[in-house]
């Protein structure tokens, strides 16, 4: 039977196109016409061409945020990722405790991020925080405040807190479509843990990792609210990220251009990196 | 209805970016008409990509050498236009 090419269909996709319009095409075009223009108010703007770009890729200020951004993001996602394959692979997959497993796993996510990054300014400190007060008790000297490697302590362990769960939840949904069939004929073979893990669970799991890791990677790249409230940046520059140092110079400083520019090569790079993430792994799961 | 559009702060120069962009996809989607399925082929990369993965991997390209030639050699971008003009060649030929 001939297929009819009907062309109307493409209506169905017009809602989108608008929605994508207004929320990203625009701004991001507004964002591009900024990079190239300097302003001091009044919507009056002058010429200003590729200055910008040049005094951002010359600021040593950008490339250290970067390299925090990267640095944070790489142990985000070489502790989430172990972790939340291990917590989904150890978790029940039938009776009571699914329910309760699932509902304390969604809870972290359910919280806004202002209010995690309170939790953990308030539970860090140490003359009333919980573990501020009795980490020091046990003899570690731990100050989040002054000391920029407990800073970094402090805001990895939250946002290992808030999103592991997102990689569980992902992992389990994977884990859970596997058929039962699998796990029989792996039994018959004697496959020992491992290798059920190796050639059945983790190929099954791939698709959910890819999103988990695009996602985690995305987030951890892009994190702003609580380290900010955590940390503000501190001590000294040492938590200051990329959309930390964004916002400093876009609000704090009402550079709106240098701060365009910015939000452009932070752009290309996270569409980059993802692309890097997707390919590989969209490849790798073709190969299998 | 108000379409004043000066809180977008265009100029000639990004309007003609924008324009161009514009001027491609539409300029895609007429080859995609003139020749549908994408022609998806396995190239240097090792994986296969569709002619819209070829202009995406131009245009990121293009962006990124013209970053690296403003942070490296100047603000001249002319030569880093015509590079990445022979980059995207390179792309769409072996990509």
């Amino acid at each position: 039977m001939e297929k009819t090419w009907n062309n109307k269909a493409w209506f169905l996709v017009l809602p989108v196109l608008v929605l994508v319009a207004f929320s990203a095409v625009i701004p991001l075009m507004t964002v591009v016409n900024y990079s190239v223009q300097d302003t001091f108010g009044n919507n009056v703007f002058f010429w200003a061409g590729t200055e910008w770009f040049e005094e951002l890729l010359s600021s040593s200020r950008f490339w250290e945020a970067m390299v925090r951004n990267l640095i944070f993001s790489f142990i985000i996602l070489a502790i989430e990722v172990p972790l939340g394959i291990f917590i989904a692979l150890n978790m029940p997959k039938k009776g009571w405790g699914v329910p309760v497993c699932l509902v304390l796993m969604a809870l972290p996510l359910l919280i806004p991020w202002n209010v995690v990054g309170t939790i953990w300014q308030v539970f860090g400190r140490n003359d009333i925080g919980l573990l501020g007060y009795y980490v020091n008790a046990l003899g570690i000297d731990y100050n989040y405040v002054q000391d920029p490697f407990d800073a970094w302590v402090t805001v990895i362990i939250m946002d290992v807190w808030h999103w592991t769960s997102l990689v569980v939840l992902l992992c389990y949904a994977g884990l859970v479509s596997i058929p039962d069939a699998f796990y029989q004929a792996a039994k018959i073979d004697g496959a020992s843990r491992w290798a059920v893990f190796r050639y059945i669970q983790l190929p099954k799991m791939n698709r959910v990792l890819l999103i988990a890791v695009l996602l985690r990677f995305m987030d951890s790249f892009m994190i702003y609210t609580e380290p900010f409230v955590v940390t503000g940046g501190g001590p000294g520059n040492s938590t200051t990220f990329l959309s930390i140092d964004l916002v400093k110079t876009a609000l704090g400083q009402f550079d709106l251009g240098p701060a365009a520019a910015m939000s452009l090569v932070y752009f290309l790079i996270v569409l980059l990196l993802s692309w890097v993430f997707y390919t590989v792994m969209t490849n790798y799961d073709a190969e299998r | 209805m108000n379409f004043d559009l000066t809180w977008m702060a265009w100029t000639w120069p990004t309007a003609a970016f924008f324009g161009t962009i514009l001027l491609l996809l539409c300029g895609m989607a007429a080859w995609e008409y003139a020749s549908p399925g994408g022609n998806p082929r396995v190239g240097v990369l090792r994986f296969e990509t569709t002619r819209g993965d070829r202009l995406f991997l131009s245009l990121l390209g293009s962006a990124f050498i013209h970053l690296a030639w403003l942070g490296l050699v100047g603000s001249n971008l002319w030569w880093a236009l015509a590079l990445s003009v022979v980059y995207a060649i390179g792309v769409f030929r072996y990509v």
